[in-house]
């Protein structure tokens, strides 16, 4: 009765336990300089299909540049970046993009006057075939094409369950909210991969559950791979599989959240120590 | 009229086929159930929990929002001859544990993930539940429970059944009695354990139909379901008048989204508990403050002739031809727009009950032209006793008694009611149905109150509250504190009220103010004051109070039964009463009797004339840590009025 929200190839409906797979995105030796300033030497780390994996770090680390890198805002000087077996030195964002990888920003970058589904509509823009000249005219192909992709954008209105608000100009709602568009309109290009940076900074902490149960039902829900940068130690223990840990764009940490945890270099760069 | 909830769907898809039945708003569209689509659903849902087993007189618990499917499910147990038991989507686990056990509940149908967690969480205390089945899939992906399949399933399965089996489902409908038990409603219960209300189909149908006789309600209404489906109310209007009548129901799209809903769907038949009417009151007046100051001038002008008109064209009285025309003119201006911006724009009947509204709300409605009214009834009586005629609505009576009610009013003052919509029992409890509904037919409401002298029905507290003045010029006098105590809080100053009286020789309330109402009042006369407990001793706000009771006291006066209820000594409460405190309850009813208990040297000062009382109070603060406030408290007399025979 209900249209599936992903296309049936996509859906794991045996998938009864949460499976992790293969190394889906593997970061290799990346060395990103801006001049003389370094930030980032030598990461290597890689992403599982279906894993959750955090990326964390003090300010500064170098946390946001890594994703700009796999995203291909940044190209890095050094450095390889396999994703789904082929392998780039350098990507550009729309590549990226168009090979199922989307992203939040940590300041958020919506467009304020525009509604909530136009929002959202803007991440089908990958996906939308018709012309420019066709969809202003709305000549029969680009309506139908329209109407598909709205009812798409309607799903995640109501997986994000933002209903309430579907015409509510974006720069009207309240952050946390704001937040949850830029998902949701992340969540339209049907990504295999999701960056998220920062997804619950400045949120309160009812607002930063809703948004850890958001995730995880994505991740759950649509199998969907989560690389998320985030500062909330909490947040990160709960809610990743696996975390890497920059210092000074350096890898010092790299497991388990437990793992991470028990790590000295981790606990050293977070609390100090006593040279 | 003989007939069961299944049979008359089966005679609305016969008749009717493609009229809609229900209709929900999902991913932005109103989706339409014609109810041919609907017996076709109800048939494989009920084909389903056949198959699965549910037998005939077994109760099925369904927990949820207003979902056609959830509908379908109740109507399939129904033509199952099971007995659907709805519960409080928003009560939490241990709640439901008593009424599961109680009714032997083994199938169950929820509408989420949070339902299904909250049975698992309590499986282990009901393990009679067998088979738990839900409505929405998300987030249950991964769930291994035993017995737990999704209503997809459940249907897919029925449908095999209905193939091969063409006639099985008119057969089954076919052997229910209109006397066969058609629900089960669990009452809240302030004390012990809930009660189940057991009605039949014939108790339900018949009040729905004699409801929607009063109100000539026909196919073609629209209705907006949103209060919780196991509450009796909205049952009553959402699916026996429904099935009764043949309307449209219409289920909004999540619980935030009423409003907006509420106004795309434009109902023809509303119902509302006071607070609704309230908050949407509130939120018109706050965006009225931040308009301009032309559109802002208009308004209050506009509803300034809707106060003095709107009531008496409502009720159909004379009008002069300026005060039409000015009307008509507000009604094109503000009015209509209004009604249109809160989604009444098509009501023609709105009902509100449950608690006292205040005459301001009340006439508010009326004089915009929403023919709001009040009603009487519990879920004992199948809600319809007394309703109010379209041009007699009146804020402090809840209307005639309709086709089929009987009324008398006991020695003691209790409501008794007799009709064909009473409860057959409550469930499993002898005691309590004798208690309530004696061998001579008559249905104990344990509501005191009278038939006025136009035949309306008014109700003034809770029997076991009503007292009597004892000594003093009015010895002997009724004393009703809850009646008293409501009147008073109409006043938006005034937050809570104690009234006590009971055995005393006059009548004396103890005040909490409204801190934001009467801060922001003290504001305006450039008061100041330095918190709570100030500003309630100020002799200003006493001046306040006192006014609100003495304008009480005038209209106790007018009432023959209740002029003894004068409040003669007042004195305003240092502290806001709270709930951590045990001086209300949990749902914010004021504890009288504990109350009166812990400020006992406040209750003696009032009696005994003082005119300042010091007292120290232990305080509770949310985290749990206890502190004290101290203060030295002013009593105050106010003037009370000879009784006065009211004209007519």
């Amino acid at each position: 009765m209900k249209p599936a929200l992903y296309p049936p190839e996509q859906q794991h409906p045996t998938m009864t336990k949460k499976k992790i797979g293969d190394v889906i995105l593997d970061v290799k030796n990346i060395s990103l300089r801006f001049g003389g300033v370094k930030a980032l030497t030598d990461i290597s780390f890689n992403v599982k299909e279906h894993e959750i994996r955090a990326i964390i770090g003090p300010n500064g680390a170098g946390k946001s540049s890594m994703l700009n890198c796999i995203n291909g805002v940044y190209t890095p000087q050094d450095g390889s970046i396999t994703f789904r077996g082929k392998t780039f030195s350098h990507m550009n964002s729309r590549q990226v993009a168009e090979m199922g990888v989307a992203r939040t920003f940590q300041n958020l970058a919506l467009f304020k006057g525009m509604s909530v589904i136009d929002n959202i509509m803007t991440g089908r823009n990958l996906k939308i075939k018709s012309n420019l000249l066709m969809q202003a005219l709305r000549i029969g192909p680009a309506e139908r094409e329209e109407i598909r992709h709205r009812e798409y954008v309607e799903h995640i209105i109501d997986f994000l369950e933002i209903q309430a608000f579907r015409k509510t100009p974006v720069g009207q709602l309240p952050y946390g909210l704001q937040k949850r568009v830029d998902l949701g309109r992340a969540l339209a290009m049907e990504p295999q991969v999701l960056l998220l940076d920062e997804p619950m900074a400045g949120m309160n902490v009812e607002e930063k559950q809703d948004m850890c149960r958001f995730i995880l039902d994505v991740n759950d829900e649509f199998g969907t791979t989560i690389v998320l940068i985030e500062h909330d130690m909490g947040v990160v223990m709960d809610i990743s599989d696996r975390v890497v840990v920059l210092d000074y764009g350096k890898k010092i940490g790299d497991g388990s959240p437990d793992e991470v945890r028990n790590n000295e270099d981790v606990i050293s760069a977070y609390l100090g120590t006593s040279h | 009229m003989l007939t069961t909830f299944p049979q008359l769907l089966l005679k609305h898809a016969a008749e009717r086929p493609t009229a809609p039945a229900l209709r929900e708003k999902e991913y932005g569209i109103w989706q339409t159930h014609s109810w041919a689509d609907l017996v076709r659903l109800v048939e494989q849902v009920a084909a389903g929990l056949h198959l699965a087993g549910l037998q005939r007189h077994e109760h099925m618990v369904v927990i949820g929002a207003n979902r056609p499917r959830l509908y379908a499910t109740m109507l399939a147990a129904q033509s199952l001859g099971a007995i659907p038991v709805p519960l409080y989507q928003d009560a939490v686990g241990a709640e439901c544990v008593f009424p599961l056990n109680n009714a032997e509940v083994r199938f169950c149908l929820v509408e989420d993930q949070e339902q299904v967690d909250k049975l698992l969480e309590i499986r282990e205390q009901c393990p009679q539940i067998s088979n738990i089945y839900f409505d929405d899939p998300r987030g249950l992906r991964n769930y291994e429970e035993q017995g737990l399949a999704s209503l997809d399933s459940l249907i897919e399965a029925g449908k095999a059944h209905v193939a091969k089996n063409p006639q099985w489902f008119q057969s089954e409908v076919a052997k229910a009695q209109p006397d066969d038990v058609a629900a089960m409603f669990f009452t809240s219960g302030t004390t012990g354990n809930p009660k189940g209300v057991v009605h039949t189909h014939s108790t339900l149908l018949d009040r729905a139909s004699a409801g929607a006789e009063f109100d000539k309600l026909t196919s073609s209404e629209e209705v907006l379901a949103y209060l919780p489906p196991a509450w009796i109310g909205q049952n009553i209007f959402s699916y026996a008048q429904w099935l009764a009548c043949g309307y449209v129901v219409n289920c909004p799209e999540s619980a935030s989204t009423v409003t907006i809903d509420l106004k795309e769907v434009g109902p023809t038949y509303y119902f509302a508990p006071p607070r609704i009417f309230e908050g949407l009151l509130t939120s018109v007046m706050i965006r009225m403050e931040d308009a301009g100051t032309i559109k802002r001038a208009m308004f209050h002008a506009c509803m300034s002739v809707a106060k003095r008109v709107g009531p008496a064209l409502m009720d159909g009285e004379p009008v002069g031809t300026l005060d039409r025309i000015k009307y008509a003119l507000g009604n094109l201006l503000v009015y209509g727009p209004l009604r249109n911006n809160l989604g009444f724009s098509r009501v023609r009947v709105a009902y509100t009950a449950g608690e006292a509204i205040g005459p301001d709300l009340f006439t508010f409605y009326r004089s915009i032209g929403i023919n709001l009214k009040q009603l009487y009834g519990s879920t004992e009586t199948a809600v319809f006793v007394c309703l109010q005629p379209d041009n007699q609505a009146r804020a402090d009576t809840v209307g005639v008694p309709i086709r089929g009610v009987e009324i008398k009013v006991a020695d003691n003052g209790e409501i008794l009611v007799k009709s064909a919509g009473l409860l057959k029992e409550y469930y499993k409890n002898p005691k309590a149905t004798a208690e309530v509904l004696t061998a001579d037919g008559w249905y104990h409401t344990s509501d005191a109150g009278f038939l006025d002298a136009h035949g309306h029905l008014k109700i003034i507290d809770r029997v076991k509250d009503v007292g009597r003045i004892k000594g003093g010029a009015n010895d002997g006098a009724m004393f009703a504190p809850k009646y008293v105590e409501n009147k008073l809080k109409f006043f938006p100053h005034i937050k809570e009220v104690v009234a006590l009286g009971d055995g005393r020789e006059k009548v004396c309330v103890m005040v909490n103010i409204d801190f934001d109402a009467v801060g922001n009042w003290a504001e305006r006369r450039n008061l100041p004051y330095a918190g709570y407990t100030d500003l309630a001793q100020k002799p200003e706000v006493y001046e306040l109070i006192r006014e609100c009771i003495e304008k009480v006291n005038a209209d106790l006066a007018t009432d023959t039964m209740l002029a003894g209820s004068q409040v003669s000594r007042f004195l305003v409460l240092h502290k806001e009463l709270d709930a951590d405190d045990g001086e209300l309850t949990r749902t914010n009813k004021v504890r009288r009797g504990f109350i009166a208990e812990k400020y006992a040297v406040l209750v003696d000062a009032l009696y005994a004339g003082r005119t300042e009382q010091y007292i120290e109070t232990q305080v509770k603060f949310e985290d749990g840590r206890t502190g004290s406030v101290s203060a030295t408290l002013k009593l105050s007399d106010t003037k009370t009025f000879a009784p006065v025979k009211a004209a007519a």
